[in-house]
């Protein structure tokens, strides 16, 4: 661990330097623009000054993001709708329901095709096909025609979230509760072990390190859904919301500052999972 | 009633079939069999539910009609079709893949960088990038420049962080003979560890073939020309136009398969000679 975090942390060094130089770049056009309209010469200092501190830049400056974050996060009330707290909180929340309802499709179809001959054969082309087809153009459907019959609110992005997150869980689940080879189920078959307690007792512990590998890919993925679910309903509230009306707006800084929030949000998802993950398999004696 | 009835009566039928096929034991045929009976079956349900309860095509239009909406707009779903995925899609991708993978090799070279870039990589890979899009279509324009844009960030880093792995994949006895034929380092990337890296590599090709046409199709949605699969999906749900974003969908359906269907084949006469692919 030691041993990566100066690689990183370089990276990471490297990563702002480019931000900050790009800013310049990309935004140098627009403080020249400016200087010229008021007959100002600029010096390289202060075009460089200017790059990183205008209202609508192209690229706003890490610095300019992490003030409108602490602006959004900490100086608002989180009940406020300018509150980003408030904004991602929307977005977890239907997160999170998609999350789980794709989590429970996931493994009940992945218990139904691994029991079941006939669903292994018909359904399992079906789920991998399903993600070839890109299903978040489908969102704005989803929403409207949910809208129409009377839902709406957090379920029609749920809805968007389980459709990302389900694939991962199933596919991975399937493999895991595969996994025991023929030795293991000999052996519940010696002990005369019913098909109920060879699923309890062998099968389901053997899958878990494959359902947390999947279920962290499920969560991200759900993320992404939940985000694009909320550009239809036309920007109303949640992170998708604040990218749609920045963009509408050109409010740069406050779409890098969604996106800012949206990786963290990311982030922290993951990492949650990779604590129970260790947690669990550890108290199971599997890591 | 009628309706119903049928629809009970092809799930039924689909099923008993399925149940028949999957008995026997399993050949080329039956696994191909199966699959497209389920699928048959579901459209067949799919048609006679939405007639039997009468539901308003504006809510779920019928595949009949899906059907006869894109027989009718072929050339419309084509100007889309090219717009979004040979233009859009297609163009990020080979761009998107091709920088990473040479910058992967670079990166190879120096053990500190890849210690560094592989846990960021990892770490960008997880986040919602779609995001980015509203950026690119700031910065690029409305045309397909900007959709491309998206589809070259989205699919960067999987690809970056796959080949990066595959490359590392070859052993310490493979790399040790190449020493004693007194290879170069080129002569070791291109006969040894390239090959290797294959399987990653493809792996990460193919989660960038279904990234590149969701990136292409989100990125319209912030913005675009009166064209494209994302701009006819979301005015035609405005317009409540069902069919048509029904058919736009199959369309997309298609090319999505096709596009993971043709990696898959590419990988498949590629890498003949990994386990996975020889059982």
């Amino acid at each position: 661990m030691m041993r990566s975090l100066l690689p990183i942390l370089t990276v990471v060094v490297a990563i702002f330097a480019f931000w900050y130089l790009g800013a310049i770049w990309l935004n140098s056009d627009w403080a020249y623009d400016k200087a010229g309209r008021l007959d100002k010469e600029l010096s390289f200092a202060e075009m460089v000054a200017d790059t990183w501190s205008q209202d609508k830049p192209k690229l706003p400056a890490p610095h300019q993001v992490a003030t409108e974050i602490w602006d959004t996060t900490i100086d608002k009330r989180i009940t406020s709708k300018r509150s980003l707290v408030y904004h991602s909180w929307i977005t977890l929340s239907s997160t999170l329901l998609g999350f789980v309802l794709g989590t429970g499709l996931g493994i009940a179809l992945a218990i139904g095709i691994v029991y079941n001959r006939t669903m292994d054969m018909s359904v399992m082309p079906w789920v991998i096909a399903s993600q070839t087809i890109p299903i978040l153009a489908l969102a704005p459907m989803i929403i409207v025609v949910l809208n129409a019959i009377g839902i709406s609110g957090l379920l029609p992005k749920a809805i968007i979230s389980m459709y990302l997150s389900f694939f991962p869980v199933v596919v991975g689940m399937v493999k895991g509760l595969r996994s025991p080879d023929q030795m293991q189920l000999d052996q519940m078959r010696t002990w005369n072990a019913s098909p109920t307690q060879t699923f309890w007792r062998l099968r389901l512990p053997s899958s878990m390190p494959y359902l947390f590998t999947s279920l962290k890919v499920g969560v991200a993925a759900s993320l992404v859904g939940a985000i694009v679910g909320e550009l239809p309903t036309g920007a109303v509230a949640g992170l998708g919301a604040r990218l749609l009306a920045g963009s509408y707006y050109g409010q740069t800084i406050q779409i890098w500052s969604a996106l800012i929030m949206a990786a963290v949000l990311a982030a922290l998802l993951v990492a949650t999972i990779g604590a129970v993950q260790r947690a669990t398999l550890k108290r199971m004696g599997l890591s | 009633m009628g309706w119903i009835v049928f629809g009970l009566v092809a799930w039924f039928v689909g099923w008993q079939i399925n149940v028949r096929l999957a008995r026997r034991p399993k050949t080329r045929v039956t696994r191909l069999a199966v699959p497209v009976i389920f699928g048959i079956t579901l459209v067949l349900i799919w048609e006679s539910l939405v007639r039997g309860f009468d539901i308003s095509p504006v809510l779920l239009p019928p595949p009949s009609m899906i059907a006869e909406r894109f027989a009718a707009s072929t050339g419309l779903l084509w100007t889309d079709f090219v717009q979004t995925v040979i233009k859009g899609a297609l163009s990020g991708y080979a761009i998107g893949c091709g920088a990473a993978v040479l910058i992967a090799v670079a990166i190879d070279r120096f053990p500190f960088l890849q210690r560094g870039l592989l846990p960021v990589g990892n770490f960008v890979a997880a986040l919602p990038i779609i995001g980015m899009a509203p950026i690119m279509v700031m910065w690029f324009g409305f045309d397909w420049q900007s959709k491309a844009a998206v589809v070259v960030v989205m699919v960067f880093f999987p690809m970056l962080v796959n080949t990066v792995q595959g490359l590392q994949s070859t052993g310490a006895m493979q790399r040790d003979l190449m020493r004693t034929y007194a290879a170069g380092y080129w002569q070791t990337l291109f006969k040894l560890r390239l090959p290797a890296a294959m399987p990653f590599m493809f792996n990460g090709l193919k989660i960038a073939s279904t990234l590149a046409l969701i990136g292409a199709i989100v990125a319209e949605f912030f913005g675009s020309p009166v064209k494209g699969m994302g701009f006819r999906i979301s005015t035609s749900v405005g317009q409540l136009a069902l069919d048509l974003v029904w058919a736009e969908i199959v369309v997309a359906a298609i090319a999505g398969s096709a596009f993971y269907g043709g990696v898959a084949l590419l990988e498949k006469a590629l890498t003949f000679w990994h386990p996975s692919q020889r059982g």
